[in-house]
């Protein structure tokens, strides 16, 4: 045999290992100046790119500092803590217009997040009820539900958000002639007036048995996991919980003499007073929202039913289990393994989209930030910077959560 | 009795789908009958003003006497022959690839995306020989929608392609580079984009450089369109076997030549359902530019019935605006469908 070339290790040209995770293979480039080596050529890629793009990003934030310094735009962060001197249409925290610009990012950003919690949360239960109902033996219900999908899912949001604001709510009755729902709820064009709840003492011991319930629902659970794997018997876990959940808490509730009032909206002058009230901006775009998305979830969830083999009903069936059963313990967590990373980018989705509500006027974090602060302050870079990076964040969060929860209920495949 | 038999099956299996068939039909009875009135039997379909509506149903005297408006928007009465021309061409170019068993499709996608765009720029903006410049802010309507939309997705397709590629990369910086552009561009919404490329873009470049706006955002929907695309590609790129990287490598095809010839190829063809899905979205999102003050099909109709002379008339305006982007979708849609059975029965054995 012959010797092995000892160039490599003993050249003057000795190139250092940190190398050899840059280049592609991940061995170390054998020679510098060799092109025709893979390596050789990768790092002389990667150098390019590193230089490229730098020279880039610096020039662009060159031009930025010179244009700015040019049009006396201040730069740097100070402005959060100036006054905004506007008001918002509605908060969720106390704010005035003597509040700072840091307090609108907050009060805007609470807004998204409102908005965008509770059109997941139609928008996934409507999404369900028609993916289910498009599956259904009733044909004229299948029909109907596949009408809905292909109407909704290709027509664009703006549109429909604007439908819904523009051609719905404007043409609702004034607060004179609202319409009521047994003088608690009512409708009109500025928006939706429902009764709110005053909890009176005694109220925190309801509270606390819900609580309970919840905390001795999950007990339940663990105990009854480790029971089914020990002796394989199945426990009614979800009578059980319900009880623990909503009965406890209602015998409670009836025990301490119904310590919960009820403001009522009452008509004073032009408009309702009192109550909770929902302003038309965020109707329209919950509707809009919840709606669009509802589509796209209902084809999901049909895709994820169907994907589950008939074989495995039959063998169910087999089993002896009942019709519930299946569902319950065979179907759906099948099902969900191939709905839920599809589930997460609509939820994603709706909550990008939650940003459409500037059109509209709905004071979400686009519209009083990106928008209102951005024109009095004039701070582009800053403003948009810390919009973008707040979706980037949650983004990030939620698929991060979902990734987690996927990885867990995975098939685990042998 | 054939369709007694399918009525009972279909309708009245249980007890309950009975119960159910008759709610529906009673709802459909509410629902179904008004509609119609409205938009048909008691609608208004001639004149020329607001005086001609008088029926009480729909107005489309409304959508009638602006229909010009809304497909070409500001665009010269006596120039849209050329935008009529240059999307006749579009549709010229793109029948043939849609047709089975047409034999060039290869040098005629290359037209399209290459050669089309310069030839459309030059037929719509003009400022040449023969043809008057027609500056971008007269252009709207369906016309700004189209445009807006084709040119994100051809401009997008192959930054998308390249982002894949780098994404796929062994090297570890431009793999880096690559996620994190993607992630970024999928993270934020596009409104934030679109305000990002009308405030912000005009800074990043040298002060005596003017940026117009409808290109400002174009650079806006490419940017965050090609992340988008690059994530439909790389879905192709991994479904390639590695038994054909391995024989084109085996060839001795470097790495370019053998995207080139043998992987793209395959994994474009994969994903060209993905492809038209991203199109729809994109044409869906293109409404958003109204946000920045430009006047696509949507922002037009939305500026005609805050016309005082047609005041009141959103409804008719909105379903309208519904129609066509739904045809448009729908379209697209059973398309990327029938292409999906095609492309599996090629695969399917």
């Amino acid at each position: 045999m012959k010797p092995q070339p000892a160039a490599d290790k003993t050249s003057s040209r000795q190139l250092p290992t940190w190398l050899g995770w840059l280049s592609r293979s991940g061995q170390r480039p054998s020679h510098w100046l060799n092109w025709r080596d893979p390596q050789v050529r990768a790092l002389v890629f990667q150098a390019l790119f590193v230089v490229g793009v730098g020279a880039l990003l610096a020039d662009i934030v060159a031009n930025t500092l010179a244009n700015m310094e040019s049009r006396g735009i201040s730069t740097g962060f100070g402005f959060l803590s100036s006054e905004a001197g506007f008001g918002i249409l509605q908060t969720l925290i106390p704010y005035s217009e003597t509040s700072s610009f840091g307090r609108t990012f907050v009060v805007g950003l609470l807004n998204t997040l409102l908005v965008s919690v509770l059109g997941i949360a139609l928008a996934t239960l409507l999404g369900f009820v028609i993916g289910i109902a498009r599956l259904s033996t009733n044909w004229l219900l299948a029909r109907l539900a596949s009408v809905y999908i292909e109407v909704f899912r290709n027509i664009p949001l703006l549109l429909q958000i604007f439908f819904w604001y523009f051609a719905v709510l404007q043409a609702l009755p004034s607060p004179r002639d609202s319409l009521s729902l047994g003088e608690a709820v009512f409708l009109n064009l500025r928006g939706l007036y429902l009764p709110r709840p005053l909890p009176e003492a005694g109220f925190d011991w309801v509270m606390a048995a819900l609580a309970l319930g919840i905390l001795a629902s999950i007990a339940l659970r663990v105990w009854s996991r480790r029971r089914q794997a020990r002796t394989g018997q199945l426990f009614p876990l979800l009578p059980a919980a319900l009880g623990l959940i909503v009965g406890l808490p209602t015998l409670v509730f009836v025990l301490a003499g119904a310590p919960l009032g009820w403001e009522l909206p009452v008509l004073r002058g032009f408009n309702f007073r009192g109550g909770i009230t929902m302003i038309p901006e965020l109707a329209a775009l919950l509707l809009a929202l919840s709606i669009y998305t509802a589509a796209f979830i209902a084809e999901i969830v049909r895709a994820g039913i169907q994907s589950v083999d008939g074989g495995q009903t039959e063998a169910a069936e087999a089993l002896g289990l009942r019709h519930g059963q299946i569902l319950r313990l065979i179907v759906i967590p099948q099902a969900l393994r191939v709905i839920i990373p599809p589930l997460t980018s609509q939820y994603l989705n709706l909550l990008k989209n939650s940003s459409l509500a500037t059109a509209i006027g709905y004071p979400d974090l686009v519209n009083v930030f990106a928008g209102t602060t951005l024109n009095q302050t004039g701070q582009a870079v800053e403003v948009i910077a810390m919009t973008m990076a707040v979706y980037l964040t949650i983004s990030l969060l939620i698929s991060l959560f979902m990734n987690w929860y996927n990885a867990r209920s995975a098939l685990n495949a042998r | 009795m054939r369709a007694g038999h399918w009525v009972r099956r279909n309708l009245f299996s249980t007890p309950f789908n009975s119960a159910l068939t008759l709610l529906i039909l009673y709802g459909l009875y509410l629902a179904l009958p008004p509609l119609i009135n409205w938009a048909i039997i008691n609608a208004d379909w001639i004149g020329a003003s607001r005086e001609d509506c008088t029926s009480g149903g729909a107005c489309w005297v409304f959508i009638g006497m602006r229909l010009n408006q809304f497909l070409y928007g500001f665009y010269p009465a006596e120039e849209q022959w050329r935008v009529n021309l240059g999307f006749s061409l579009l549709a010229l170019l793109l029948v043939p690839l849609t047709i089975k068993g047409f034999r060039h499709k290869r040098p005629l996608a290359l037209a399209l995306v290459l050669g089309y765009p310069a030839i459309a720029y030059l037929l719509f903006h003009g400022g040449v020989p023969g043809l008057p410049l027609v500056q971008t802010h007269q252009w709207g309507g369906l016309m700004l929608t189209l445009v807006l939309a084709v040119v994100g997705i051809v401009l997008a397709l192959p930054f998308g392609v390249l982002l894949a590629l780098g994404r796929r990369s062994k090297m570890p910086i431009i793999r880096a580079g690559c996620i994190t552009y993607i992630e970024i561009w999928r993270g934020v919404p596009l409104i934030t984009v679109l305000f990002m490329a009308s405030v912000m873009l005009p800074l990043f470049f040298p002060g005596e450089v003017t940026v117009d706006k409808l290109l400002r955002a174009m650079i806006g929907i490419v940017l965050f369109q090609s992340a988008y695309m690059a994530e439909v590609v790389r879905g192709g790129l991994q479904a390639i076997p590695k038994g054909q990287y391995e024989a084109a490598e085996a060839l001795g095809l470097g790495y370019w030549r053998s995207m080139r010839l043998v992987i793209l190829p395959q994994a474009l063809r994969l994903v060209i359902p993905g492809i038209v899905n991203t199109f729809i979205a994109l044409f869906k999102d293109t409404t958003l530019v109204l946000i920045i003050g430009l006047f696509d099909l949507l922002g037009i109709i939305q500026q005609a019935f805050t016309d005082p002379n047609w005041l009141g008339y959103a409804v008719e305006g909105y379903v309208f605006a519904a129609l066509v982007y739904w045809i448009f979708c729908f379209g697209m849609s059973r398309y990327s469908q029938t292409l999906e059975q095609e492309l599996n029965r090629g695969t399917s054995r």
